[in-house]
């Protein structure tokens, strides 16, 4: 008896080490051969670069997954230039880019590199926790970044952001130290939070979520000042247009629906708020890909979740979302 | 029924001497249950180390679907844990409650193989933790079942020192694989499927070797018609004098243990290191703690179990007030904490199941050892919210001295609570 309990024990042993095992190896030769339908990576960085394009990060699998790429903005499904780097988020402009990484070890440690017009690394600093959102005004002096901070919350069942503004690389502190008002009352509770940072282009007014309990509220802040307004309640992870007379956002429709977003917009002089014609939830902070339409990513369904594309819809709430860059996230538009 | 109110129920300083010579085996049932509890947090702390990085950074979620999951991962299991106890306690099959509980969250590895949407990752995290609730209660149960009263604090101390480094391989493990395969989806399923194989393996351990010691009473000597009578009659052995004195006492000093997050935070802010190595902090405590966890528990079986437990938090009041007065700074001050933090949980976690397993009578021992885990949990959760007000309406610096103040008053009052098992654990002075 006790000799077939132990030859049971070694045959599942065995078993079991050996099927992971098996399939530890061959995930990693899967990795090394070049995958089925995966959009060529093949296009000449510097001259995709040189003209309007689009910044993102790539989630085709394979040799270039998680790394930035770029195509050009008039041909977005076509063949893309891939840049080499690693990183989890990212975000661009004419003049710099920036690119949030994870860098995994026993340790893992977070990081933000500052990237030159090329998309070419010329600085790095530390990140506290891992990425989440990254923003750039328009003319790269600011940066904003959200990270999540795990291990040190104040009741271990929360979790806490750190939203941190930099102007040309020296940080301006976590906005959550700033002086912020909601409903004219200032927000002191211990469990608010701060995330999703958008620029104007005046070197002082931004927009940002603040959230303290349930409730999340859309705001507007000084740098300046270092200080902030709510404008209303339930919008997350603001984006200004181009033309700055809009923002879009992502607003929960059922307050008691967790994780389930819909995309909206609101014209900042007529105070009107459009839901947008994509139905699914999507938790990204939107990129304007002109005055008109909106970028996002999103997972697909099922088994593939961990490749995303970026979607285009809309944003005045006609017309229907449709695949704009197949196997990305994180887009930015450099014009 | 037998409840020892002494920590030591059987001995003299003689005859502690000759057990201390020749030491008694450790029982297989513990060294099995360890293997089992290994094997599992090898499965579980591999998951939950690249968990965050999975659900933000490959899934795509953003900070408010994270922490509403990191909420459901730290809080579900604290409810479960008396339910575990009192089902193990009624059935009086601990290895078999257990091992539903170490199922379940086997099954959820499967589950998190195939969950990728919000809804089914949350299910999947909570089946898990529900897992964990169920299956403690009746594994310190069936540990106590199969050891020598006198060896209680050493034979939990070797199983809490196997599952703690199981904690610390776990993301060695997930690590190494997530090197190996840089590959998105590919590396995390890669960690999914080895976790998922420890996972089993624990299962299959606990199913072939661990004995099926049946608790004191578990001849159905009394038919189903009476299963109510000795519901309510355990219910009334949760009341015993000494067990209540344990579980208050617990209580008491739980509302004033701030969390290891706080003291980590605390360091940083203090500018004695960056926040980006509050996971080698975590490691160095885990670390300290697996190391001390045998000669603690071996010393509370010396000198007695409430005894070791109060020392426990003397040391935990060394970390307040070293991190509060910032002595040395820096590098060494750091490492004092840690040992001081690993030496406090040493002291109290596996020698509370003990202290509890002694004050309570057999058949209602998963229910004790659950309720003074809750107990712990609990009063630690109102604390960490408390003391979280506290540091937000006074500073760093006065919230920890206040916290200090308070433990040092709590000990005293656990001091007098405790008094009838801190005097009579030797039989006799001389």
């Amino acid at each position: 008896m006790k000799r077939a309990r132990l030859i049971m024990l070694m045959i599942s042993a065995v078993l079991c080490l050996g099927l992971a095992g098996g399939y530890f190896i061959y995930v990693r030769a899967q990795g090394s051969s070049t995958m089925t339908g995966v959009p060529e990576s093949d296009a000449n960085p510097a001259s995709v670069l040189a003209g309007q394009h689009i910044v993102f990060r790539s989630s085709a699998l394979g040799a270039h997954y998680g790394q930035l790429a770029a195509v050009p903005l008039d041909h977005p499904e076509g063949s893309r230039a891939s840049l080499g780097m690693t990183c989890e988020r990212t975000y661009a402009t004419r003049t710099a880019g920036v690119c949030l990484f994870a860098k995994r070890g026993v340790v893992q440690t977070y990081g933000i590199t500052m990237l030159d017009a090329q998309l070419r690394p010329v600085g790095n600093a530390e990140l506290a926790g891992l990425p989440s959102r990254v923003r750039m005004s328009a003319d790269s002096s600011l940066v904003a970044t959200t990270t999540f901070i795990g291990g040190h919350s104040y009741a271990q069942a929360s979790f806490s952001t750190e939203t941190i503004i930099r102007r040309d690389g020296k940080s301006l502190g976590n906005i959550e130290s700033w002086q912020s008002t909601v409903d004219g009352r200032p927000l002191r509770s211990v469990d608010r939070n701060f995330w999703g940072v958008t620029f104007a282009d005046d070197d002082d007014t931004f927009y940002a979520t603040a959230a303290s309990g349930k409730t999340t509220w859309l705001m507007r802040g000084s740098l300046k000042a270092r200080s902030m307004v709510s404008l209303r309640t339930d919008a997350e992870c603001p984006s200004l247009s181009p033309d700055r007379n809009k923002i879009a956002y992502k607003k929960r429709l059922d307050s008691n629906a967790r994780g389930v977003w819909r995309l909206a917009v609101l014209d900042l002089h007529t105070g009107k708020e459009s839901l947008l014609a994509e139905t699914r939830s999507v938790d990204d902070q939107v990129e304007w890909l002109d005055d008109s339409r909106l970028l996002y990513g999103l997972s697909r369904p099922g088994s593939e979740a961990t490749t995303s594309d970026v979607w285009v819809v809309p944003a005045d709430g006609s017309g229907t979302a449709a695949v704009l860059i197949p196997e990305a996230s994180s887009p930015a538009v450099v014009r | 029924m037998y409840v020892t109110v002494r920590s030591v129920p059987t001995s003299t300083e003689g005859e502690q001497r000759t057990h201390g010579s020749r030491r008694r085996r450790i029982p297989p049932a513990v060294l099995a249950f360890g293997a089992v509890s290994l094997l599992t947090d090898v499965s579980s702390e591999s998951v939950a180390a690249i968990l965050p990085l999975y659900i933000t950074a490959v899934l795509g979620m953003g900070p408010l679907a994270y922490g509403f999951i990191d909420g459901i991962y730290q809080g579900v299991s604290a409810a479960v844990r008396i339910l575990g106890g009192w089902w193990s306690d009624s059935t009086k099959r601990p290895k078999w409650v257990a091992f539903v509980g170490y199922f379940a969250s086997a099954l959820s590895r499967v589950g998190l193989l195939l969950a990728t949407g919000f809804a089914s990752i949350t299910a999947v995290i909570a089946i898990d933790r529900l897992g964990k609730g169920l299956r403690t209660g009746p594994r310190d149960s069936l540990i106590a079942t199969a050891s020598d009263p006198a060896d209680l604090g050493r034979n939990f101390g070797v199983h809490r020192a196997m599952d703690t480094a199981g904690a610390l391989a776990g993301p060695l493990l997930a690590f190494a694989v997530l090197a190996a395969i840089p590959l998105g989806l590919g590396g995390y399923r890669a960690v999914f499927v080895f976790s998922l194989a420890f996972a089993v393996l624990g299962v299959v351990v606990l199913a072939l070797v661990v004995p099926d010691l049946r608790t004191a009473g578990g001849r159905t000597a009394f038919g189903n018609q009476s299963t109510r009578r000795r519901m309510a009659l355990r219910l009334s052995d949760l009341s015993q004098p000494a067990l209540r004195r344990v579980l208050a006492v617990a209580g008491l000093l739980g509302l004033v243990t701030i969390g290891d997050g706080f003291i980590y935070l605390s360091l940083s802010d203090a500018g004695s290191l960056a926040t980006k190595y509050f996971p080698l902090l975590f490691v160095g405590t885990s670390a300290a703690y697996m190391i001390l966890a045998i000669p603690l528990g071996r010393v509370a079986d010396r000198v007695g179990r409430a005894r070791v437990f109060l020392i426990g938090h003397v040391a935990l009041l060394g970390v307040y007030a070293l991190t509060a007065s910032g002595v040395g700074g820096g590098a060494w001050t750091v490492v004092v904490v840690l040992v001081l933090l690993g030496s406090f949980y040493a002291a109290t976690d596996g020698v509370l199941a003990a202290l509890a397993t002694q004050s309570v009578p057999e058949e209602s021992r998963a229910s004790g050892i659950a309720a003074a885990q809750t107990v712990v949990a609990l009063s630690r959760f109102a604390c960490s919210l408390g003391f979280g007000l506290l540091w937000y309406l006074t500073g760093r610096e006065t919230a920890l001295w206040v916290m200090a103040l308070a433990l040092a008053a709590s000990l005293a009052a656990a001091a007098v609570l405790l008094r009838p098992l801190l005097t009579s654990h030797t039989g006799s002075p001389a």
